[in-house]
């Protein structure tokens, strides 16, 4: 599904991603962990696509096609979605309007007819239940006044509803208690099937005891340097990120 | 909402030349010669057989005019017209059309291509929608078209060219003239008031609800043709009142002077609603070539509990100088201004209000939303003051700037004068851009760039948008996309 082969970024001339290989398999979950700076939200905006960044060598493969001769714009359309850490606030803009947009510009892109209203109703409205997510806020500007865990819900009520072949979850477990960190998680395992890969970035292994990963990889200084199974996970609960930041020291 | 589609799919379908509206129509005019001086208002007035009165108020303005100087205070700059190199007179040869039929067709296809319907069609099928326009339609000075006029009358309302109003109703005309704007108020009022050429005269008799939204298009046509329209609205005891004005202006190279007067007296509980949707030409990339609109709106609450409410989305013309502004007279009279403002481009942008509380228990209130974006400048420039008599007064403003691109500039001039100490004046403003987290956030979506910050910018007008009656409103936004294009990436 997605091969990354020797990713070298830097940004205003820090080099963050130094060298980066990754393959994540069609129905695959793939976790990444590592330590604060080894470079985890780097390799989640290069792969959205955000500007600010510089690659200097290496690929990026969707099925195939090289995602880094895309626009941000063009990838979502071939089925890459971002789950952002902090999701962007727009004033003004109702959040239906805004998500019939998205989803029928990625329509529009792939030569597809536009869903019709109550079509697009009913996929807005089943999402919504199951990620327990207020009717009422649906009627509010995107995420303006949205508490924490209400944007979280709101990225994968987006992930839902444009169906991605490629999903990165960018620490979506920070700021969310307990209730909510079950509904996402239970949000996003009802969307894990054959034909849609999961790329899960975070911190702790509590958010991967809700979503089980099929590998684990460690990331430090802009590379995996250690790949499992879930186990491994568990492992870096109890031992900490010590010997991998060590190596960031030296 | 789709109507944000709509926008989208407009931006889309764009063609390279940004000014879609801008092309000529070539009917032949009658003109006045060139420049200004007493002859010519005589001319003027003598085509229009207005009476002696009128024709005295027009030389009274003329003599004024001389003695006055051209304001200097606003943040614009350009090269000084030359108002004797200006024709001030200029109508279609032909007049007085009794139907559609009678229409020059090369006018009647001017408006077709501008997607401006004269809806008579829809009252001769026997359809009835829910809210009519009204369109008393100006093709340069002379109205030429005028519809739904029988409906109107039946409910007593007058719709009329100014001219018309003149000899039919010289008493209404004669009492309100001037009497909003003043022929001594300004350089460009004062102006006017000595050439105004046409515009509507809406009349609404006491307790009226006027049937049907009232409609004017303007457009600027004839080469070096300076445009000095003159309405005079005026809605009486308990009645109501919405009318649009929408402009369009064919391309041209030479700067366009415009120099409107609009004129709104609400009496007892009157309530008149303004809307504006402007899109004069703004000029080329180097902003040659742009309208010069200089306007005096004004409106005044004269009775107990009148409303006067202006909207305005100005996205057109090289120089916009122009505050739509509410005389708060009437006890618990009340008066809004909703105004979004685009430049782009070269465009200068020097527009906002004036509250005056006179009255009692006066409320107003002021949302302003400026978007800059290209090279142009963008002032929001607002007076709000309570007299010595004005116990009570309320103010609102909000004033919003939104900068798109790093070469453009946006400013906000407020002035709060009070006399009374029970005044509660409140002033809110904000400066942003848009940032690119949040269009990358929108793109990430599958929205593109241009699409992002369209969806941005409605979000951020929308508030102003939502005053706005439901077609303009529509149209209002596609404005806003094309006025816009080009000022990303």
């Amino acid at each position: 599904m997605l091969e990354i082969k020797n990713l070298v970024v830097q940004i205003e001339d820090n080099r963050i991603l130094n060298g980066l290989n990754l393959t994540v398999n069609d129905g695959e979950v793939a976790a990444i962990m590592g330590p604060n700076g080894s470079g985890k939200s780097t390799l989640s905006y290069v792969i959205a696509g955000k500007e600010d960044y510089e690659v200097l060598d290496g690929e990026i493969l969707l099925d195939g096609q090289n995602l880094l001769e895309m626009e941000a714009d063009e990838r979502a359309a071939a089925g890459v979605f971002l789950a952002f850490q902090y999701p962007l606030e727009i004033p003004g803009v109702g959040t239906m309007t805004f998500l019939k947009a998205c989803l029928n510009a990625q329509r529009k892109a792939r030569g597809e007819d536009e869903l019709s209203t109550p079509d697009f109703i009913r996929a807005v409205n089943g999402a919504a239940d199951r990620l327990e997510i207020n009717k009422e806020m649906l009627k509010r500007a995107l995420n303006v006044g949205f508490s924490g865990g209400e944007k979280k819900r709101m990225e994968i009520l987006q992930m839902a509803l444009l169906q991605p072949k490629f999903c990165v979850l960018d620490e979506t477990d920070s700021g969310l208690d307990i209730d909510a960190l079950r509904i996402v998680s239970e949000g996003v395992n009802a969307l894990r099937a054959q034909g849609r890969s999961f790329l899960v970035i975070t911190h702790y292994q509590r958010l991967l005891n809700h979503i089980v990963p099929d590998t684990v990889h460690v990331m430090s200084r802009g590379q995996i340097v250690k790949t499992g199974g879930k186990e491994l996970a568990l492992e870096l609960e109890a031992s900490g990120y010590a010997e991998y930041r060590a190596g960031e020291a030296a | 909402m789709p109507a944000v589609q709509e926008t989208i799919d407009r931006v889309r379908s764009i063609d390279l030349d940004q000014y879609k509206y801008g092309f000529e129509t070539t009917i032949e005019m009658e003109k006045s010669e060139k420049g200004i001086s007493e002859d010519v208002v005589r001319f003027i007035s003598a085509k229009k057989n207005e009476p002696d009165w009128l024709l005295q108020w027009r030389l009274d303005a003329y003599r004024r005019w001389l003695t006055m100087k051209e304001p200097e205070w606003a943040r614009v700059e350009y090269d000084k017209v030359d108002y004797n190199d200006i024709y001030y007179y200029a109508a279609p040869k032909r007049k007085g059309p009794e139907s559609l039929d009678e229409i020059d067709p090369e006018i009647l296809k001017t408006y077709e291509k501008l997607g401006i319907p004269l809806r008579e069609v829809e009252v001769l099928e026997g359809i009835a929608p829910e809210r009519r326009v009204a369109v008393d339609a100006v093709f340069d000075s002379v109205s030429v078209a005028t519809t739904f006029k029988k409906e109107l009358e039946k409910a007593g309302v007058i719709f009329m060219p100014i001219s018309e109003a003149v000899r039919e109703h010289p008493e209404l005309v004669k009492k309100y003239l001037g009497s909003v704007v003043p022929v001594t108020d300004n350089f460009f009022a004062t102006l006017n008031s000595a050439v105004f050429s046409d515009g509507s005269f809406v009349y609404i008799p006491p307790g009226v609800r006027c049937p049907m939204e009232l409609s004017t298009y303007f457009r600027i046509n004839e080469r070096d043709t300076g445009q000095f329209e003159r309405t005079l609205i005026i809605a009486d005891k308990g009645s109501y009142v919405s009318y649009l004005e929408g402009c369009t202006a064919p391309k041209r190279d030479d700067n366009q002077l415009h120099a409107a007067v609009v004129e709104l007296v609400a009496l007892d509980d009157a309530e008149i609603k303004y809307s504006t949707v402007q899109n004069w030409y703004p000029g080329d990339n180097e902003g040659r070539g742009g309208i010069y609109n200089f306007v005096t709106k004004r409106g005044d609450c004269r009775g107990a509990r009148s409303k006067i409410s202006w909207t305005q989305v100005e996205t057109g013309s090289a120089i916009t100088w122009k505050y739509p502004s509410c005389i708060l007279r009437g006890d618990d009279s009340r008066g809004e201004f909703y105004s979004i403002a685009v430049s782009n481009g070269m465009q200068q942008v020097d527009s906002g209000t004036k509250m005056i509380h006179l009255g009692k228990n006066t409320t107003s209130r002021i949302i302003s939303k400026g978007i800059s974006a290209g090279r142009s400048q963008n002032t929001y420039r607002g007076l709000v003051s309570a007299h010595k008599k004005a116990k009570n007064a309320r103010n609102f403003t909000n004033c919003d700037s939104l900068l798109i691109g790093d070469q453009c500039g946006a400013h906000t001039v407020p002035y709060i004068e009070s006399k009374n100490a029970s005044a509660v004046f409140e002033h809110e403003a904000t400066t942003s851009k848009i940032s690119e987290d949040q269009k990358f956030y929108c793109q990430q979506r599958g929205l593109s760039e241009e699409e992002a910050t369209a969806l941005i910018v409605n979000g951020f007008v929308r508030d102003v948008l939502q005053q706005l009656p439901m077609e303009f409103a529509v149209e209002a936004q596609k404005l806003i996309s094309i006025s816009l294009e080009g000022s990303v990436g």
